[in-house]
C-alpha cells in the first residue's frame, strides 16, 4: 500500500469509527474496515447455521408430535426457522460471500453453529423446553442484536425477533400444559428441563474475561451486550417462569438477590461447554452427517434445476432472436 | 383425561355414511403430509425444503377441518386426534399412492404430482356438494391445492428436462408409481351412498380429466407415459402396503405409548 492509499485508509477509517459512535447504521455499499466485514460474515453466517441445523432435533419430533394441533404449529416453526436462514444467508450475502461458500464451511465444519443443537431432543417434553428456554435465550440475545451496527443484520432481527417470541410462546405453552398434566407428564417436563437449563446458559458463550471475540466486536458494535450480561439477563427472565410451571431449576445454588436484583446462578461447566464446541458432543456428529447427507442427496436436483433453467434460457433468447 | 378411547370399536369398522366418505377423502391427505413431513430439515434445498413444508402444512390443514366434521357427525366423544392417532392400519382409506416411500427426492415430488391432480379435481367436485360443510371445506383448501399442482408439475418438467440423471430418475418414479393411480378412482361402498344422496364426489368421472392433465405435464417434461397391464388397489379398503404400519407406529406413538393424555 503506498503512503497516500494508507492516509486515505486511516481517513476512511476515522469516518467509519465516527458514524459507528453516532449509531448510524453500515449499509452494504459503505466502506469498512476489512476486519468489520469478516466478523459481521462470521457472526450472520453462525447464525443462519444455527437457524437451518437447528431445522433438525425439533424435526425429529414432527413426526410424532402428539395431536394435530401441535404437528401443524411444530412444522410451521421449523419452516420458520428456515425462512430465518435464508434471510440471514442474504444479509451475510451482501458482505460478499456467497450462500454456498458459507453453507459448504457449515458442512465440512468449518463454520460453527449454535451447540445447543448438538444435543438430542429424546421426548416431546424437549420440544417445549426447546421453545421456552432456547428460542428464549436466543431471544434476550436477538432483541440486543437489533442495535448492531450492520443495517441488514439489525433489520434481519427485528423480523426474526417476531417470530421467535411466538416460538417461545408456544414452546412455553406445551411446557404448561404437561407441567399441569399427569404426573407421567409433569415429570417428563421436569426432566426436559433438567437436560436443557445448563446447555441453554451455554448458548451466551465463554465468560467475558475469556471470549476471544467481544471486545472489538463491541467496540464496532457488532455485539451490543457482553455474554455475561445476557446470560444473566436469560436467567432473570427464565426463573420466574419456571415457578408459575412448577418445575425446579436444576442449581441448587440459585438464589436471588435482592440488593443486586439478580439471581445468582451455580457454576457452568466449561469443560462441557468446550468439549460440544469442539466437535464432541453426544449429535455433533449426526447432525452435520445429515446436512451433508441431505445435501449430498440432492445435488442431481439443483444441478437439474440449473440445467433446466439454462435450457428455458436459451429457448428465450431463440425466440427472441 | 379422555375416556372415549376406551370404547370399544368393531375390529375393522366399515362405516359406509359420511363418516367413510370423509375418510376416503381425508385420510390420503393424513399420510401424504405425514410423509412429506418426514423431510422437512432434509430437503435437496432450502427453497424445496420449504416448499414441501408448506404443501404439508396445507394438507394437515385441511385434514383437521374433515376430522373435526367427522368428529362431529360420529358425537361419541372421539376428536380429530382420536380420528388421526387411534385408528388402526385397517380402518385407515387412505390410496397406496399416499403412503409409498421418499425413496428419494423423484419419488416424493411424483407422488406428491400424481395426488395433486386428482386432489384438484376432487375439490372442484366436491365444491358442488350437498353438504355444505364439505363444500366449504372444498373450496377453502382448492385454491391451496391449486398451487400445489403448478408445484410439483413445474419440478416434474424441471426433473424431466433438466439432466441426463434426474429425467432417468423421475421416469423410474413415474414408471413405479403409476400403477397406484387407478385407485384413485375407485369407491367404497360409502361413496357410492353418498354419491346417490349428492353428497359425495363421483371419482370415475374424474379419470379422464385426470390421466389427460397429467399426461400433458409429462410429455411436456420429455417424460414416457408408462403403458401398464395390472393396478394395484386396497388402502381404499383398508388393505395397505407393509409401509403404512410403520408410517402409523412413528405416528401415534405418543397416543399409543400415553393413553387418554393431553398435550
Amino acid at each position: 500500500m503506498s503512503e497516500q492509499e494508507q492516509m486515505r485508509e486511516r481517513s476512511l477509517e476515522e469516518e467509519f469509527t465516527k458514524r459507528i459512535a453516532q449509531d448510524e447504521k453500515i449499509e452494504p455499499k459503505d466502506w469498512m474496515p476489512q476486519r468489520y466485514r469478516q466478523m459481521n460474515i462470521r457472526q450472520i453466517s453462525q447464525h443462519a447455521h444455527s437457524e437451518i441445523v437447528g431445522m433438525l432435533p425439533e424435526g425429529n419430533w414432527i413426526t410424532r408430535a402428539p395431536s394435530l394441533l401441535r404437528k401443524v404449529t411444530l412444522l410451521a416453526k421449523v419452516q420458520d426457522e428456515a425462512g430465518h436462514g435464508l434471510y440471514l444467508y442474504s444479509a451475510a450475502e451482501t458482505l460478499g460471500i456467497s450462500r454456498d461458500e458459507m453453507y459448504e464451511q457449515m458442512l465440512c465444519g468449518k463454520a460453527k453453529y449454535s451447540s445447543i443443537f448438538n444435543y438430542p431432543t429424546l421426548t416431546w417434553a424437549d420440544i417445549g423446553a426447546i421453545g421456552w428456554l432456547v428460542d428464549g435465550a436466543a431471544i434476550v440475545n436477538q432483541v440486543s442484536l437489533t442495535h448492531t451496527s450492520y443495517g441488514p443484520y439489525a433489520r434481519a432481527m427485528v423480523r426474526i425477533c417476531k417470530e421467535e417470541s411466538f416460538h417461545q410462546r408456544q414452546g412455553y405453552q406445551i411446557m404448561y400444559k404437561m407441567a399441569n398434566g399427569t404426573p407421567e407428564q409433569k415429570a417428563m417436563a421436569q426432566d426436559a428441563l433438567n437436560r436443557w437449563w445448563w446447555p441453554s446458559l451455554m448458548m451466551f458463550g465463554p465468560r467475558d474475561a475469556e471470549s476471544t471475540h467481544t471486545d472489538q466486536s463491541m467496540a464496532w458494535k457488532i455485539k451490543i451486550k457482553s455474554n455475561d450480561t445476557l446470560r444473566q439477563m436469560f436467567v432473570d427472565q427464565a426463573v420466574p417462569q419456571a415457578d408459575i410451571l412448577g418445575l425446579r431449576i436444576p442449581d441448587p445454588h440459585l438464589r436471588y438477590n435482592p440488593e443486586t436484583a439478580h439471581y445468582e446462578f451455580g457454576a457452568i461447566d466449561w469443560e462441557e461447554f468446550w468439549q460440544v464446541v469442539k466437535g464432541h458432543g453426544i449429535c455433533n456428529k449426526q447432525r452435520l452427517a445429515d446436512k451433508n447427507k441431505a445435501w449430498k442427496e440432492g445435488e442431481w436436483v439443483r444441478k437439474a434445476a440449473v440445467a433446466y433453467a439454462e435450457k428455458q434460457a436459451k429457448k428465450r433468447v431463440r425466440k427472441a432472436g | 383425561m379422555r375416556t372415549s378411547q376406551q370404547k370399544k370399536q368393531m375390529p375393522y369398522p366399515q362405516d359406509d355414511g359420511p363418516v367413510g366418505l370423509i375418510y376416503g377423502l381425508a385420510d390420503s391427505s393424513l399420510i401424504l403430509a405425514q410423509r412429506l413431513s418426514e423431510l422437512t430439515g432434509h430437503g435437496p434445498s432450502l427453497e424445496v425444503d420449504m416448499g414441501l413444508t408448506n404443501i404439508a402444512l396445507d394438507l394437515f390443514g385441511q385434514v383437521r377441518l374433515y376430522y373435526q366434521y367427522a368428529a362431529e357427525l360420529l358425537a361419541d366423544g372421539r376428536t380429530e386426534d382420536d380420528l388421526a392417532f387411534l385408528r388402526t392400519e385397517r380402518e385407515f382409506r387412505s390410496v397406496l399412492l399416499a403412503e409409498q416411500p421418499n425413496t428419494d427426492f423423484a419419488y416424493t415430488l411424483t407422488r406428491q404430482f400424481l395426488y395433486d391432480h386428482f386432489h384438484f379435481l376432487m375439490l372442484k367436485e366436491l365444491q358442488r356438494s350437498k353438504d355444505n360443510t364439505l363444500a366449504g371445506i372444498a373450496t377453502k383448501g382448492i385454491k391451496e391445492v391449486a398451487y400445489h399442482k403448478v408445484y410439483t408439475s413445474d419440478w416434474i418438467e424441471r426433473l424431466g428436462d433438466g439432466t441426463e440423471e434426474s429425467h432417468r430418475r423421475v421416469q423410474k418414479a413415474v414408471l413405479d408409481l403409476w400403477p397406484y393411480t387407478q385407485e384413485l378412482f375407485y369407491k367404497t361402498e360409502a361413496d357410492k351412498k353418498m354419491i346417490e344422496q349428492g353428497i359425495g364426489v363421483d371419482f370415475e368421472r374424474l379419470k379422464a380429466p385426470y390421466y389427460k392433465a397429467v399426461t400433458t405435464v409429462l410429455k411436456q417434461a420429455r417424460l414416457k407415459v408408462p403403458e401398464v397391464a395390472y393396478f394395484q388397489k386396497g388402502g381404499k379398503e383398508g388393505v395397505h402396503t407393509e409401509h403404512m404400519g410403520h408410517l402409523l407406529a412413528t405416528m401415534q406413538y405418543m397416543q399409543r405409548t400415553y393413553p387418554g393424555m393431553e398435550w
